[in-house]
């Protein structure tokens, strides 16, 4: 597969959850989680997915990974549609593909030891390793950082960073080519948030792999990514390398979160300049028409209330929604992305 | 700290026997902090920050914790005051406003009812009056419609109007000492900025002391004064907060920054974390208790292990607890660790 390829593309996915109300249970609305968003992840390198609370980001890695069933939109792996892939051709794709979660304690099973949590996908997909699965699972286990002479211990035994590491082990198992890691630092402490982002990293380079990151911690999301999208509602506002995004952000909700983030610099808190958003997230359920983010925008005019955005190329991949973009450089005449001089 | 200030913590200690053995949360904690400063205290989970909160508020009160040690606000001495005398103190000496605003908050009660409520407790006013407070309250922390919301019930709050909701009630008997554990901790980060902006602003309108408690070192740069770390039950390093972001002193503080991804700098390649993970309470290691995770214990000749540092001051009101020598310390710092920090 050459570097310009996708491993995986994303078009116009879509879910919409409905909402059920009364004795009928008729469908009254829906959560429109996940709304008509695309991207791609080239080979090798790490798409970053960030964006706030309920924004849709755990609901994409779900889809992706066909663990929830799209409403709209395609999901191509590999040149395959796995948009709607069955059971029996999702077995193989679960090898390829796979997730590790936000929460080390509950997504192992206390009852199991290590070495049956982590041997367990050998087992489900039937596969037989040369050396026999013990052998296989204390490889794995030492590649993660863990002592291979633990495989009979149970989860409760570990702390909550070597849980993320069985967590981790587990996902390596079958050699997936895809990573999904919803949150996968979130709960755990800063100094043991860095040895899991290292240890990401280092697996990535020798096991040639290609991950999506979801974490709402922007700083966590810079280090470890090559790109990045920002979600918004259900929505890709913008989507860039890092670098761009994160020196030259032209979306205002991108410029928006990264102004929020604290900074550890006492001498800076003087003299930074902050946007401050008023309010909240509106709920998905009724999300404001047109572009999402114009309830809380500062720059909001009136086309923003009546006319959608589109995800756009305004420089060197870099993709923004946005009417009125911030950083923008020359913007093409007559660009869909043009607004009338308000 | 020779001289009493606003709110003096001496020598606190608080440990819970358990089945598993003595769990020593805090131990030995000594600190001050006046009126209109913000101290902040951070540690990692297990540090004992969220006990040294509900200790100072008399929360342990009661329960299996045995406490030693002083807590001096105002001039009065809480650990042996009675639970009565205490409860008497909450709501308008002291308030603290909680990570998670559901817990801190009656589920059947509007939110108005529950600061007029508070609000009664201390006042001698009808409850339209205090209504009226609890509306001005609500509108003071940015709540839209106040005189619509306050009839509102905490569920029907976001979770970024929650919290408002509870730093309203916290500040509605206008406290003199405000302890906010992770107030934004389960917040979005531009509603944390929101909370962040709003208790700095309040702070300096009410002349409070404010103890901000969080692991979030960017948290605590934004608001504090002092900052004080907390390492398994003790302090390990005190300063100002240019003292501890400038100038640490101690191999964990020094951990805490390497860890910690920065916006505000050029990416590093990799991050610096710290090894292992934070000891159990219940057996902390012997001696200086970072020694199993920290590089330098092999400079302090054995000592690491057997004798527990003492707190000592290393220059103007910095504390460091730690055996290598201040010259040592400073020598890491200058030539091994901030280089590297500083390329981030
Ligand atoms: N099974 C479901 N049924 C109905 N609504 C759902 C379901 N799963 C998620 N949602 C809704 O879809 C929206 C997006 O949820 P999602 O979990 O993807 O957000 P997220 O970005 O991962 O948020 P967080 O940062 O809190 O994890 C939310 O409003 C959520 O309540
Ligand atoms: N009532 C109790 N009985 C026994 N042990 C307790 C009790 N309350 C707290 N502890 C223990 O005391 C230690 C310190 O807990 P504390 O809640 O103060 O940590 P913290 O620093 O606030 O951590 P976090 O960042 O996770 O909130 C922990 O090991 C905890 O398990
Ligand atoms: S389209 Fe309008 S409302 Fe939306 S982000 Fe751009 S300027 Fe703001
Ligand atoms: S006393 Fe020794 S082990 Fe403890 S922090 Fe200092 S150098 Fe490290
Ligand atoms: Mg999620
Ligand atoms: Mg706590």
């Amino acid at each position: 597969m050459t570097e310009n390829e996708p491993l995986l593309s994303v078009q116009n996915l879509q879910k919409h959850f409905p909402v059920h109300k009364g004795l009928l249970k008729r469908q009254v609305g829906a959560v429109k989680a996940v709304d008509d968003i695309s991207f791609e992840v080239f080979k090798g390198e790490t798409l970053g997915l960030v964006g706030e609370s309920g924004c849709g980001k755990s609901t994409t890695g779900r889809l992706v990974t066909r663990l929830l069933e799209p409403t709209g939109g395609k999901i191509v792996f590999e040149g395959r549609d796995i948009t709607h892939a069955g059971q029996g051709s999702l077995r193989p794709l679960r090898r390829d593909m796979q997730m590790i979660f936000q929460d080390p304690y509950s997504s192992l099973n206390p009852r199991h030891t290590v070495g049956a949590i982590v041997g367990a996908p050998f087992r489900i997909q039937g596969v037989k390793p040369e050396q026999g699965i013990k052998k296989a699972v204390q490889e794995i286990l030492e590649l993660v950082g863990l002592n291979p002479e633990h495989y009979n211990r149970y989860p409760h035994e570990f702390s909550g960073g070597q849980r993320q590491r069985i967590g981790i082990a587990r996902t390596l198992a079958l050699k997936p080519k895809l990573i999904i890691a919803d949150e996968p630092v979130s709960a755990l402490d800063v100094s043991i948030q860095a040895q899991v982002v290292n240890l990401l990293e280092d697996l990535q380079n020798e096991l040639n792999l290609t991950y999506v990151v979801i974490a709402h911690d922007l700083s966590v999301v810079r280090h470890i990514s090559d790109r990045v999208a920002v979600m918004y509602l259900g929505k890709i506002v913008e989507i860039a390398d890092r670098k761009r995004l994160y020196s030259a952000p032209m979306h205002p909700y991108t410029n928006a979160l990264l102004s929020a983030v604290p900074v550890p610099d006492p001498r800076a808190r003087a003299d930074r300049e902050r946007i401050r958003l008023t309010g909240d997230v509106p709920s998905p359920l009724n999300p404001p028409p047109a572009c999402r983010f114009h309830t809380r925008c500062w720059k909001a005019q009136e086309i923003c209330k009546t006319v959608e955005p589109p995800l756009e190329e305004l420089a060197g991949g870099h993709r923004v929604a946005c009417h009125f973009p911030e950083n923008a450089p020359e913007v093409p005449a007559g660009s869909a992305g043009t607004p009338a001089t308000a | 700290m020779s001289q009493q200030s606003f709110l003096d913590v001496k020598d606190l200690r608080i440990h819970f026997p358990t089945d598993d053995g003595l769990v020593k949360s805090v131990d030995g904690l000594t600190f001050g902090l006046e009126r209109g400063k913000t101290l902040g205290i951070v540690g990692e989970s297990g540090s004992g920050k969220s006990v040294t909160s509900l200790g100072i508020l008399g929360l342990h009160k009661g329960g299996r914790a045995r406490i030693s040690g002083e807590i001096w606000l105002d001039g009065e001495e809480l650990v042996s005051a009675s639970p009565e005398h205490v409860r008497g103190l909450r709501g308008k000496k002291m308030a603290m406003i909680f990570q998670d605003p559901l817990s801190a908050m009656h589920p059947y009660y509007t939110v108005g009812d529950q600061i007029i409520e508070a609000y009664r407790i201390h006042h001698d006013v009808s409850k339209s009056v205090a209504k009226k407070h609890a509306i001005d309250m609500l509108g003071r922390v940015g709540i839209p419609e106040p005189t619509r919301r306050v009839d509102s019930y905490p569920h029907e709050f976001s979770g970024g109007m929650r919290q408002r909701a509870m730093i309203a009630m916290a500040l509605s008997c206008d406290p003199e000492l405000l302890i906010a554990d992770e107030p934004t901790t389960a917040l979005d980060v531009t509603v944390q900025a929101q909370i962040l902006d709003l208790m700095r602003d309040l702070q300096r309108e009410f002349n409070s002391a404010l103890i901000i408690i969080t692991h979030d070192l960017g948290v605590v740069a934004e608001l504090s004064d002092d900052i004080l770390v907390m390492y398994a039950g003790k302090c390990i390093e005190y300063g100002t907060t240019e003292d501890i972001f400038y100038r640490p002193e101690h191999p964990y503080t020094w951990g805490l920054l390497g860890s910690m991804p920065r916006l505000d700098r050029e990416p590093t390649e990799r991050l610096l974390p710290i090894k292992g993970s934070p000891p159990s309470l219940i057996n902390v290691p012997p001696g200086c208790a970072f020694h199993p995770r920290c590089p330098y214990a092999e400079l302090t000749g054995g000592k690491a292990g057997t004798e527990v540092p003492p707190l000592a001051e290393t220059e103007g009101g910095h504390l460091v607890r730690c055996h290598l020598d201040k010259a040592e310390r400073r020598r890491l710092w200058e030539n091994e660790i901030k280089p590297v920090l500083e390329t981030q």
